[in-house]
Parts: structure tokens; sequence; C-alpha cells
């Protein structure tokens, strides 16, 4: 019978395509996924991989195409018919409940009517044999995003699924816990269960996956075996051409620079019961040097930013100095008008509103600072300079749009991102704080805002980058600092800085106690 | 010292029908959802509960009346707001607005006419105890449902899947879904409820508190019970306490205006709001606790992409 053909094969997907309005999202992919083997899908952001998945938990219901599990057509309809077939996920943004315990969180998930006691016994096991420790009782709100993840793969596992499948597992995780996450990974393919992992990240598919399936705008590109490609041949069929590398020549007589961006003592109070306090925290960032921080989310990276962009002012005025002058107790417009540009994490609603055009954009975050050349007589606001400005922007930055002024909300991620970084480069900031510069930003685009984030350093601004991807702060950075649970650690200058030493700082290990922090991870 | 016990019996007649319509709507709440519309659905519960009453002539069906108006008045809150999405303050406050001017409408033949009044228990024996008799065994019935309502409420929400469900998708819709549990059907059994609760708060008005018909006779109650919820930071014991608080200062100041205390009637009226306010918030101090049982996503749209 064909079914024993098939018996291989846990998961086929055929022509499976999923539209949204005029976006195809997913264009007729085929997958297959075969029993007891981790099989990558690999594709840049908007490649079509989350919508793909969420097709094969139920969650979203495909345009057409035939989804067969172990041989047999089915119609997934829901995630609850997904998970009694056997197909547990671990989202990427989690689906916790954070004003819940991890038990709770569990027990939502699971049908049977057992009680959380007995829920909450099974999961503490459960995480232990895989070394995977959680406590059943402690409040979601208040875990790592790390502790977080633990949760959604022992609610999946609990499930006993046969395929389980992992959205970006990695990009919120210290380098130290992704290897934990893959020794999980190998040891569930060694009990005969198959995992689909999505990533952009070659380095770890090529380590733990057989095969990989690689999907660019909504379509599949190509089927390999990633063990046998190297990182640069899979970056080009993600991306569809060669990604420019960044350039970064070394800084010189750093160390005599004047300081323009200082971090004195900074300490604040958590504003919510699930925020991080800043505790004591002290940087300079001196003309001609970028310098990167690195840390697992949440761990107050959000506070520290919103503490030196000004969007919370500081009651000691000294804690941040802009240019020699003290600006803690100022608002976002008083330090901008200092010479300082920030560009925050969250783009729309935050870089931007999302309703408005471009040039109104721009007018927003510049009215003050470039008050005589966008606001006229009497408070008029002289739209031709604006929008000659905002068209300047979109030339520098090759920023990609369907209008000649659209609004914000139109824009692709990463299009935006290259407005939003454009928009403040344009002034020639001698202070630029970026949050995120290239989160969820195509290779291409991140490439391009990396080099100027760099250039902009060179030409004597003061640059320092909040990021989560690492990768990212070792191609730009002449230092990089970790934020562990509210504290900063001492910038390490880029040639001492290993992944390894950097990645124990963001498990919260002390510089020299690195051998303690490795036995009790 | 039958003083005192009258003076406690009209307390807890004043406390029952904020207490009624606040853990409905603390259901409500609990499930993301804020329906402004207390108000209207009481007035619903209240004309409908003594037309029936009146027209039937027993105010047992006058009851059941009450209910089924509420829950069917918050039927359409929950189709406006669930199926097509609209904006749930908007649709809330013209909630209030149109059972104002319905239950005036439907009420003008009833305007003086004598209703039927529930009979309060009466248990041979047991209510002729001194004191304690009247208070644990000679209250009106609703009294016992409204006490029985807030401790099943209690049990329903932290004892039980059904409610943590609930609270789940009160705490993140987007993670609910995900989950595949039912957002859309939660929140319609929930806003459900919560009308026929806010129907029988106003049949308690029209056939117990005073059995007649006044147009607008829920006077604001509802809008009271809508800030219960808020002030009690969503927790059903805090709801029972912020009602009776109310209710109490509320007798307390309408028998200090009777002896003639030469402070301004406005201002002695004014105190159970100020004194229901100032007690909760001092009982809500805990900043985190208060977090933890915020429901995150209240008052949010949700359309599940397809």
């Amino acid at each position: 019978m064909s079914a024993n053909q098939d018996d291989a094969n846990l998961l086929e997907v055929r022509g499976l395509t999923k539209t949204f309005g005029t976006l195809t999202a997913c264009d007729h992919i085929d997958l297959t996924v075969a029993k007891g083997e981790i099989h990558a899908l690999l594709g840049e952001n908007g490649a079509g991989k989350s919508t793909l998945v969420k097709m094969l938990f139920g969650t979203l219901e495909p345009n057409s195409g035939e989804i067969f599990w172990n041989g047999q057509a089915v119609t997934i309809t829901n995630p609850g018919f997904a998970k009694k077939l056997g197909i547990g996920m671990v989202f990427q943004h989690f689906s916790l409940f954070e004003a819940l315990t991890a038990a709770e969180n569990i027990a939502l998930s699971l049908d049977d009517g057992s009680p959380i006691s007995t829920i909450a016994a099974k999961a503490r096991a459960l995480s232990y044999s895989y070394g995977l420790p959680l406590d059943p009782q402690s409040l979601v709100g208040d875990l790592s995003v790390g502790e977080r993840q633990r949760i959604e793969i022992i609610r999946c596992l609990l499930q006993t699924p046969q395929l389980i499948i992992l959205d970006e597992p990695t990009s919120v995780l210290t380098p130290q816990e992704a290897d934990k996450l893959f020794e999980t990974l190998e040891r569930l393919r060694s009990e005969g269960k198959s995992i689909l992992y999505i990533s952009h990240r070659l380095e770890e598919v090529k380590r733990i996956c057989d095969r990989a399936t690689v999907l660019r705008h909504g379509k599949v590109v190509g089927h390999c075996n990633p063990r046998k490609e190297t990182a640069a041949s899979l970056a080009r069929m993600m991306v569809g051409n060669d990604v420019q590398a960044v350039v970064r020549a070394p800084a010189q007589g750093i160390e005599t620079a004047q300081p323009l961006l200082e971090i004195r003592a900074l300490s604040r109070k958590p504003a919510t019961p699930f925020s991080i306090p800043l505790r004591n925290i002290n940087l300079t960032v001196r003309a001609g040097e970028v310098i990167g921080i690195a840390g697992v989310a949440g761990n107050g990276q959000g506070e520290f930013f919103e503490s030196v962009s000004g969007e919370v002012p500081q009651q000691d005025a000294a804690s941040v100095r802009i240019r020699g002058k003290d600006a803690g107790g100022l608002s976002i417009t008083g330090r901008r008008l200092m010479g300082a540009a920030f560009v925050p994490e969250e783009r729309l609603g935050h870089g931007a509103a999302p309703r408005m055009k471009l040039s109104e954009n721009l007018l927003l975050s510049r009215h003050a600072t470039d008050g005589k050349v966008f606001v006229g007589a009497g408070g008029m606001v002289k739209s031709d300079a604006i929008y000659a400005a905002a068209q300047r922007i979109i030339k520098a930055m090759d920023v990609r749009k369907s209008a000649p002024d659209p609004e914000a909300a139109a824009l692709s991620g990463g299009n935006l991102q290259k407005f939003i970084v454009g928009r403040e480069l344009d002034r020639r900031p001698s202070v630029m704080v970026v949050n995120q510069p290239t989160w969820g930003v195509d290779a291409g685009a991140a490439a391009h805002i990396r080099q100027t984030l760099i250039e902009l350093a060179r030409s004597g601004s003061a640059v320092l980058v909040i990021s989560q991807d690492l990768d990212e702060l070792f191609e730009i950075s002449d230092a990089i600092a970790v934020m562990h649970n509210g504290e900063l650690s001492k910038p390490l200058p880029i040639a001492e800085a290993t992944f390894e030493r950097i990645g124990l700082l963001m498990g919260g290990a002390e510089p020299g106690h690195a051998e303690h922090a490795l036995e009790t991870s | 010292m039958d003083i005192t016990v009258n003076i406690l019996l009209t307390i807890a007649t004043a406390a029952t029908p904020l207490l009624i319509a606040a853990i409905g709507e603390l259901v409500v709440e609990r499930s993301g959802v804020l329906n402004l519309g207390v108000e209207g659905m009481m007035i619903m519960g209240a004309v409908g509960g003594f037309g029936a009453g009146y027209l039937t002539g027993s105010p047992w069906i006058g009851l059941l009346a009450a209910i089924a108006l509420g829950a069917v008045f918050s039927l359409l809150f929950a189709v406006m707001t669930l199926s097509l999405a609209t904006n749930q303050v908007a649709t809330g406050l013209s909630l209030t607005l149109l059972g104002l001017g319905l239950s005036g409408m439907m009420g003008t033949s009833f305007v003086g006419q004598p209703g039927a009044r529930l009979p309060n228990l009466d248990i041979p024996g047991l209510t002729a105890i001194p004191v304690i008799g009247r208070l644990l065994f000679g209250q009106d019935p609703i009294f016992y449902i409204s006490i029985a309502l807030t401790a099943a409420v209690m049990w329903f929400l932290f004892k039980t899947r059904t409610g943590l469900t609930l609270r789940s998708i009160g705490d993140s819709h987007t993670s609910a879904h995900a989950l595949g549990i039912k957002v859309i059907r939660y929140r319609y059994l929930a806003v459900i409820f919560g009308g026929a609760c806010a129907g029988l708060a106003g049949g308690h008005l029209s056939l117990v508190y005073t059995p007649q018909w006044v147009e607008n006779m829920t006077a604001g109650r509802g809008w009271i019970a809508l800030a219960l919820v808020v002030f009690a930071s969503w927790r059903p014991w805090r709801v029972l306490a912020g009602a009776y608080i109310f209710g109490a200062v509320w007798i307390g100041q309408l028998h200090a205006q009777a002896f003639g205390i030469p402070v301004p009637s406005q201002l002695l009226s004014s105190l159970p709001y100020l004194a229901t306010i100032v007690v909760l918030v001092l009982i809500s101090r805990n900043k985190r606790l208060t977090m933890m049982n915020t429901p995150a996503s209240l008052g949010q749209p949700f359309v599940p992409d397809r």
C-alpha cells in the first residue's frame, strides 16, 4: 500500500497557499518532514515561515493546498485538532499569560481535567528530566525570557507530540541557553520525534538540522542538506543575492577623545511589577566609537533606553550627560536640542505614528531641532521643506515604498526602520542611541543600517547600540557591555570580547566567576 | 436593638443590587470585555421585572423576566462588540442611553401602579429568633442570591479550569487564541452572564427595594457598580466589601440628614461615593496584586486573522 511508502514522512504539505488581500504570504509551498528528523525552515523576515506554520497549527486557514499527516489527508481547522494529531508548537512571540503561574499556563493548553497540582508535579518532573528546571508556582511575569521559553517547551512536551514546531527559538536566548536547547532537541530526535525548526540563523541550522527547506517571498526556493552547505551559500539562497559585508575600520585614539554621552550612577525603580529596576549604571561613549549593549530581552534594556532618551526623565540631572552638560532632567526634546538622536525599539507607535505620512513623522521628531527650517512665521508648517527633507532621507537610505509620501504603516518593517534611522542620521547628531537597530529587518537593509552607524561614529559622533543580536554587535561595536537584571557590565573592548565571554555575562556571571556560572546554569 | 436590626436590613437592601450588578460586570471584565451598558441593562431588568410582576401578579415571574431582559439586552452588546468588533466603550454607552429611553417608553403605563413585591423569607421558628433571626433568615430572596452568587463567582474564577480559561482570555486574547481557546464564545457567555446579573439587580430595585416603576429608577447604580469593579481590582470579595461600605454610608447619611445634622445635605449625599473610593483605594495599595488582577486585554476588540 502507498501508505507504507509514506510511512517515513510524518508530515507532507503540497501546494499550500495563503493570501492576505493582494499579498501572497505563502505560494504553493511543498514540504516534507520525516520521522525523527530536525527539519529547518529557513527564510528572511517576511518570507512566509510564520504564516506556513500557523496553517500547520490551525490558527490560519489556507486558501488552497493539502496537508498529509502520516499519509492521511487532513484539514487542520484549529489548534485543538493540531494538538490531537500530535503537533506541538513553541511560539516565537510567546503565547503565555503573564498574570498566571507557570502551572496554570501549562494547564490551559492541556485538555485533560486533572487538577493544577497534578499538572504542576508532572511539569516539574518532566522539566528536570530534560534538564530545563522549572518552578511551576512561579508567576510568568517574573520570569526571564529564557525561562518563559522553558514553559512553552514543557507545555508542548506534556502533550506528547510527534512533531514539534519551534518558531525562531534562539532569538531570545543567550548562547549558553541555546546550547542547552540544542541538547534537548537532539534528545527529542533520538526519541523519534520530528522537529520543524524555523530560523534565519545559519550557523545553528548547520549545526543541528538534518534537512532544510528555504523560503523566499513566500515561495520554496530550494531544499538542501545544511551540513553540506556553507553559511554564505545558505544566505544566498535565503536572500537571493550576496549580502554585502559590513566594513569596520578600527577606531583611532578613542581613549583621548571627548566623551559625548556619559551615564553616571543611573538608577531607576521599577515602574510596574513586571519591569526591571536599573541599578547604578555607568557608561561613557566617546566621539568616534560605537558601544554595543548586549543582553537577553527583558533585562532592563527598554528601561535603560527610556532613561537615556528622556522618555522618562531622571531625578538626578547629572545621571545622563550629553556633550559635557547635565541632561538627566530634560525631556526627549531637550536632549535632542543638545545634539542627541534616538531610535526606539518599537517602530510603529514609538518610532513613527502609523497613520501619518513619512513627512509628517519627520516633522514630529524634528520640529524643535529644525524649527527654523520646518516651521515658518506664526507657527505655520513649511510643507515643501519637510517634503524635500523626507525625500532626501528616502533617497539616502534607499527606502522602498509604493507612493511618494506614504503612511508609515504602509511600509514594510525594514523600510520603515531605514527611514527612522535615516531621519535621525540626517541631522548629523553628535550622540546617537539606537535600540534594536535591525530587528525584523532583512539582511540587505540590516547591513546598510549597520554600515551607516559605523560611519556616523567615525565621522566624530558617539553611537550607542542596544541589541539582542550578538552577531550584529560583534560586527559594529568597538566595545560591548552586557546588561543583566538591570545592571551593566564594564564594556569589553571588541578585541577581548568573545561569544562565550559575552554569553556568560548575559547569563548573569561576573567576569572572573565564569566557571561557577557554568556549573549552575 | 430593633433600630439597629432595621438599619442593618436596609443596608443589605441598598447594597444587594450594587453587588449583583458588579459581580456580573466583574466576570465580563475578567474576560477582557468592558461593558459600560450596566446602567442600561439594569433599567431594562427593572422595567421588565416590574411589568411582568404587575401583569401576572407574580413577583417570581417578574424576577425571571428581569433576568431574561437583562440577558437579551446584553446580547445586543455582545453581537456588536464581539461579532462586529465595534468599540466597546461607545457601544456600552449607547446601550445605557438606549436602555434608559426604551425602559421609559415601555414603562409609561406602569407609572403609579402598585407592583408585586417579592416576599421576605419567613422560616417558622428561625426568623423569629431575636436579632439574628431577621438578619439571617428574614431577608428578601435576592439578598441570599447575591451572597451565593459572590461565593460562586469566586469559586468559579479561581478554583475551576473554566474560570482559569476565562481569566487567561482577559489577560491576553491573542495568546488564548493561539492555544485554540474559543475567545469569542467565552466572551459571549461572560457578557450574557453579566447582562443577566444586571437585569436581576434591576429587578431587585422594582420588586424589592421600591416595588413600583419610576422612570430612571436605577439612578446611576449601574455606574457605581462599574466603579466598584475597578476600585475592587477585579476581586469578588472586595466588590462585596465595596458594595456594603457604599450601602452603609448611604443609609448612614440618610439617617444623619433625618436627624438634621448641620452639614449641607449635598456633602452628606456625596459621602457614600467618597468613602467607597477611599476604602477601596486603601485596600488595593498593593500595586503588584492590582497589576496581577487587572485584565490586560480589557476593552480591546479581538479580531482573529483568518
